[in-house]
């Protein structure tokens, strides 16, 4: 587990940024406008929103399978 | 595989995948654009329903030597769960499609074959629910997960490889690790394929234990 979290930080830490213009349109506009973090910030929500239903069926599931291991 | 540690690493890597998808560099290419930033979205979904087709056909085959109840069981819902991911996938890459090749379904045979091979595991599950007899039903139907599945690879790798497609990677077309997949890319698309992967199995754990809990119930 200190190895993964460690091998994701390491991951992140080397990331470059690199600036680079060859004259295709790309949504540079939106990006420094700031409107795109509104766009993240939504869909960050959705997924933890899922993701935390997802953890709590988990946790209900949990719950019926033990039960149903001790009515046994 | 009961630990939580796993499913926190799936879902801190699919919200990684959000942000970093949307917020960091990609290489500015023409007619892609922005969509460039759908492969941190659209190709997971595939990555997620191969693991767990082949999680499928690894359960087939061990049920027809252990003749358990279990194995079956697992064989299907991991089914279940990777269909959901392979109509994800096929949507994603038909608005994908809309913008870039310029219509949601061009019958590109790389659209054409996904789309047959999702309908072979709808036809696995229909079969399933076609035969009444539990232990014919696990034998006929773990016969057909094993033809599925080579299928399933030929109709997605293979065959797609040979026609002219519009899709990277096939029909002379490069894939997106020549030249697009830059090192800025892989630093997202990467965790991205294997957060999905472990939501998919996740999924998938989740299904088979309800199942499970149901298929108790029913014999007491």
């Amino acid at each position: 587990m200190k190895k993964i979290f460690f091998s994701l930080i390491l991951m992140i830490a080397t990331l470059q940024l690199f600036a680079q213009d060859n004259g295709v349109e790309m949504a540079d506009s939106l990006r420094s406008n700031g409107k795109i973090y509104v766009v993240v910030i939504c869909i960050v929500i959705i997924l933890v929103g899922l993701l935390a239903y997802l953890f709590a069926i988990d946790k209900r599931l949990k719950k019926i399978e033990k039960e149903n291991h001790n009515s046994k | 595989m009961n630990k939580t540690w796993w499913k926190i690493l799936g879902s801190v890597l699919v919200v990684y995948t959000a942000i970093a998808g949307l917020l960091l560099g990609v290489p500015h290419l023409p007619i892609l654009n922005e969509t460039i930033r759908n492969l941190y979205f659209h190709v997971p979904m595939w990555f997620a329903m191969i693991v767990l087709f082949s999680i499928s056909v690894f359960y087939s085959i061990k049920s027809l030597s252990t003749k358990s109840e279990i194995d079956d069981i697992k064989a299907v819902e991991s089914v279940n769960a990777g269909i959901i991911f392979g109509i994800l996938g096929l949507i994603t890459g038909a608005i994908w499609a809309k913008y870039t090749w310029g219509q949601f379904w061009s019958f590109d045979p790389k659209q054409n074959f996904a789309a047959i091979s999702i309908l072979l595991y709808f036809a696995y599950l229909i079969l399933r629910n076609a035969i009444d007899e539990e232990q014919k039903r696990a034998k006929i139907s773990a016969i057909y997960n094993i033809f599925a599945f080579p299928m399933m690879v030929v109709l997605l790798f293979v065959l797609p490889r040979l026609k002219d497609s519009l899709h990277p990677g096939n029909g002379g077309n490069p894939g997106f690790n020549s030249y697009d997949l830059d090192s800025r890319m892989r630093m997202v698309f990467y965790p991205a394929c294997l957060g999905w992967i472990l939501i998919g199995y996740w999924v998938y754990t989740i299904r088979f234990r309800i199942r499970s809990i149901e298929n108790k119930q029913q014999h007491n």
